[in-house]
């Protein structure tokens, strides 16, 4: 016989209480999971963001555009090597349910300074060519079930009236955290219908990336551009694309907050059962961890037996969450793949969970152990019935 | 018997209780020899002292004052730790509602005292089924406590009890939860450790049928250990 076996014999000593205790965990553990991946979702496009790359906008709103001939000005900036531009079109797909980001921009400059969205060599030379054209995110191209020469119509918000293009690239992401849920079509085309639809809109610019030759001078670089745009009628706001998602993130910071702080409560409330299930369970063995004592088994024993079963109860209710996180967030990140096209259960989560795991069993163990491993022997002889 | 060497010196032992404000003294000016090989019955009314007597005998409580000498060790002056640790070389305690641990079969509970020696599972082995064989219970091994009777159980207590081969064993009222034929056939098994193995048994009871078994007896009243008996034989 090993002690194993006789925490093992312990832990199935009432069933029943053991498998709704070792339940709670498994469903705490995946919520927990769950909520924290949903917190790294909110953060992928902080993470998928480049140290080499800056965001100029208009320093007043993002909602402002830039002109359009700030391009050759910035271009010019020391420490800029590349200059790509872009709008956010927000056209609708069908129905406002099929959600999905869609910009205006350069196809050549924004594919040099986005090398992660991958497109065969044809691809590219077809985007290139057609001022229709556009190219889709594997995700967002087989959720609507698109094929490469497909005409996709959106309907325009920002820029009235239904716009046509020509899918000619589905494009994969270089990592695990490259949105692939994004569509691309040419600015060119845009600016084009803006001069015959609404002169006044056209060769407006929404943002501005620089692709740097060094990105140490992010910062100096920054405050370079915005410099050149001092006291204009439009000025300028750079920053890192870091900076500028985070940005995005503040505005909903609420949320996340609220998130991450449902996600502790969780952990909070699952270890209150735990801290229960064990302080029954070292109570109702008071007089067996005296009979341990008497046959010379010392406090560390005891207390060994008390936290081996919190600890066995905490990791297998761990082991089945992290089991279970994985169809989950599949699930999850699939229905809301519009909203969180990143929903990956990172490792940093898994560590989190086996963490959250050891704290519970932990704390659960303690009182009971206190309290058994202090009470007089004959004591605790006299608790047996 | 009278020339063999004092295994138990007990030297001016007090105890006392707290309850409330007020302390209750259960044992006085305790002094007791007990020889090696001895069969000792510890008799008296209830809350005469004798099982705190027993308990402190066996390391599982404090004295409040005097010296308690087992094998030549003072365990009064020994911490928790290096009471645990001498409880598990010298004492084998047998109790009146036998406390097996539930979960493990009788081969287990006769083991777990031997978990804490540095024996093989082999050796633990060899020693778990001798005293099996010792209580007769070789084809019980494998059943759980609620399988066994009361005297089957009291039998894996006391297999238990003597697999680490103690100085001393104390049992505290073995028979007090059996019928009148299991207490007899525990009483003849303690008999024959007495006399067979030359365990030195220390045993509390109420039941005079029991004492006739120990070759002395010593009564407890009111905290006071009263003059020397010999059992007739």
């Amino acid at each position: 016989m090993s002690i194993i076996k006789l925490l093992y014999r312990n832990t199935l000593r009432h069933k029943l209480r053991t498998f709704l205790t070792i339940l709670g965990l498994t469903i705490a553990i995946l919520a927990f999971g769950l909520l924290r991946t949903v917190v790294s979702a909110w953060y992928a496009g902080v993470e998928a963001s480049s140290a080499s790359r800056l965001i100029t906008r208009n320093a007043i709103s993002l909602v402002f555009t830039l002109p359009a001939s700030y391009k050759e000005k910035i271009r010019q900036i020391e420490g800029v090597e590349t200059v790509s531009w872009g709008n956010w079109f927000g056209g609708i797909y069908i129905d406002e349910k099929n959600f999905f980001a869609n910009f205006a921009v350069d196809p050549k400059t924004y594919l040099k300074l986005y090398p992660e969205f991958i497109l065969t060599p044809e691809e590219k030379l077809a985007f290139f060519r057609d001022r229709k054209g556009a190219v889709a995110g594997r995700k967002v191209a087989e959720r609507f079930h698109w094929k490469i020469g497909d005409i996709i119509t959106l309907r325009g918000t920002i820029f009235p009236g239904n716009w046509d293009f020509v899918l000619r690239g589905i494009y994969r992401g270089r990592y695990p955290a490259t949105d692939e849920t994004q569509f691309f079509f040419n600015w060119e085309y845009l600016n084009e219908s803006m001069k015959k639809i609404s002169p006044r809109r056209a060769d407006q610019i929404g943002f501005y990336i620089e692709g740097l030759k060094d990105p140490d001078r992010a910062a100096e670089v920054a405050a370079a551009i915005d410099a050149s745009f001092k006291n204009s009628i439009m000025e300028t706001l750079t920053e890192t694309e870091k900076a500028f998602q985070l940005g995005f993130v503040s505005m909903t910071e609420a949320i996340v907050i609220a998130i991450r702080l449902v996600s502790f409560v969780v952990i909070i409330i699952i270890m209150a059962v735990v801290a229960n299930t064990m302080a029954m369970s070292a109570r109702e063995r008071t007089g067996e961890y005296a009979v341990f004592k008497t046959l010379g088994f010392g406090k560390w024993h005891i207390a060994g037996l008390i936290f081996g079963e919190s600890f066995f109860i905490t990791m297998t209710g761990c082991a089945l969450g992290i089991l279970t996180t994985f169809p989950a967030a599949k699930a999850f990140g699939d229905a809301m793949s519009a909203f969180l096209p990143i929903f990956h259960v990172s490792r940093q989560t898994i560590y989190l969970d086996v963490v959250a795991a050891v704290i519970v069993a932990v704390v659960a163990a303690i009182i009971p152990t206190y309290r058994s491993v202090n009470i007089r022997i004959a004591e605790g002889l006299r608790k047996i019935t | 018997m009278e020339s063999k060497k004092p295994l138990v010196i007990l030297r001016d032992v007090c105890k006392t209780y707290q309850r409330g404000s007020q302390t209750i003294p259960v044992l006085q000016d305790i002094n007791l020899e007990i020889p090696e090989g001895e069969f000792l019955a510890l008799m008296g009314p209830s809350g005469s002292g004798k099982s705190t007597l027993l308990n402190l005998i066996a390391g599982i409580d404090k004295t409040d004052c005097g010296t308690i000498t087992i094998g030549g060790v003072d365990i009064t002056t020994l911490s928790e730790t290096e009471l645990a640790h001498w409880r598990g070389l010298h004492v084998g305690f047998i109790f009146q509602f036998y406390n097996l641990i539930p979960v493990l079969t009788a081969y287990e509970n006769i083991e777990l005292p031997l978990l804490l020696s540095a024996l093989s599972k082999k050796e633990r082995r060899q020693h778990v089924e001798m005293a099996l064989q010792m209580v007769s219970l070789t084809d019980r091994s494998d059943h759980f406590p609620s399988q066994l009777s009361g005297g089957q159980q009291q039998r894996v207590a006391i297999a238990r009890a003597v697999v680490t081969d103690p100085t001393i064993l104390v049992a505290d009222e073995p028979t007090g939860d059996l019928d009148r034929a299991s207490a007899a056939e525990i009483l003849d098994l303690m008999e024959r450790l007495n006399t067979q193995l030359g365990k030195t048994v220390i045993m509390v009871t109420h039941d005079p049928r029991a004492a006739e078994k120990a070759r002395v007896i010593r009564n407890l009243d009111k905290g006071y250990l009263n003059v020397h008996h010999q059992a007739a034989l």
